[in-house]
């Protein structure tokens, strides 16, 4: 279970990118999260918002987009899907293939800020 | 005066601070000329033993070391300090894995230039302890023949994460009707080509043909340029 450690990076990255903006409250954070990237989603949900409290990220939801596998296939000469997580074979054609080109993604890609209105209504 | 959300890209890798610090290693090993190899397997599956005979073959001509990553106990150390080889442990609490920082701080104190081969051996984890680069040449991951041929589908994503895989326990395989064809066909499905050993670390069977793959890469380490 690395996923605390992991949601902790996660508000501490979010966090540093808040100060840069002047202390914004984050209320969302958006992550790609590959199929061979090693972490759990549910876990991560729930070590998130377990993490969060007593934060400036608290209440913040994480949304997360699952990132599949796919491998470069040699005889479609393109990437393409694999048959599964537990058959690494173009799911096209079949042929056997260890190049991952996708699919280890652990990253943050956006985050959604509160900003305040200046603007005379 | 009222507040709304605005979506602001970011694109930060989670692990960067790890990776950085693997990276960083890297290009320490490299420099000092020493092939690393980290260890992942589950518990149980007989790492420590297996890493032991490793140590005591390799060092009849080659300098080697070993860090043992373990959540408590020292006992590991202790028992391939048997080997006559530096070993270092490094406890992580209740941390499932090695991060590379860990790595970095336990060889604070070794002269890498000393050293061909280093082990790394992580703690019992299939799972966890893939997602963490250590700044490894080579990650061997370990399974033993009383774990059953299915494990590789079971945990692939640390099979794909590895480099080779080793069976061990082979002495036992009889007894625990161990299926060959199908384990190895169960590594193949989810890490095509990826190299198998099998032997017994016990008897000593299959260990040559492992140990002539390690010095064979550490040639061919010592002419590549950092990656």
């Amino acid at each position: 279970m690395h996923e605390l450690s992991i949601a902790m990076s996660v508000i501490e990255l979010a966090q540093e990118e808040s100060d840069r903006r002047g202390g914004a409250q984050v209320s969302a954070v958006h992550l790609k999260l590959g199929a061979l990237s090693g972490v759990v989603k549910e876990a991560l949900l729930g070590s998130f918002e377990m993490a969060c409290e007593g934060t400036a990220l608290q209440g913040a939801r994480l949304v997360v987009e699952d990132v599949p596998v796919l491998i470069f296939c040699r005889s479609c000469e393109t990437r393409r899907p694999v048959s599964s997580v537990q058959l690494f074979c173009c799911a096209e054609c079949g042929t056997p293939s260890s190049e991952v080109v996708q699919g280890k993604e652990l990253e943050v890609v956006a985050l959604e800020i509160e900003e305040w209105d200046h603007s005379p209504v | 005066m009222g507040s709304q959300p605005r979506l602001i890209e970011v694109r930060k890798n989670i692990l960067k601070q790890n990776d950085l610090t693997a990276r960083a290693l890297r290009g320490q090993f490299h420099a000092a000329g020493v092939f690393v190899v980290s260890l992942v397997s589950s518990p149980g599956s007989g790492k420590t033993m297996f890493l032991e005979k490793t140590l005591t073959l390799l060092r009849q001509n080659y300098r080697v070391a070993a860090l043992v990553g373990d959540l408590a106990t020292e006992n590991d150390a202790i028992r391939l300090a048997r080997s006559q080889a530096p070993v270092k442990q490094i406890t992580t609490g209740t941390l499932c894995h090695l991060e590379a920082a860990m790595v970095q701080n336990a060889l604070q104190e070794w002269d890498l230039n000393q050293l061909d081969f280093l082990f790394i051996e992580n703690v019992g984890n299939l799972v966890c302890p893939s997602s963490y680069d250590l700044g490894e040449n080579l990650r061997l991951v370990l399974i033993s023949v009383t774990e059953g041929e299915d494990k590789p589908l079971k945990y692939p994503t640390i099979f794909n994460s590895a480099d080779v895989a080793v069976v061990t326990k082979m002495d036992l395989a009889a007894a625990v009707e161990f299926d060959w064809t199908s384990a190895y066909g169960n590594i193949q499905a989810v890490r095509p080509s990826m190299q198998v050993f099998k032997l017994s670390a016990k008897s000593g069977a299959g260990m040559d043909e492992y140990l002539d793959f390690l010095k064979k890469r550490l040639e061919q380490s010592r002419v590549a340029e950092v990656i």
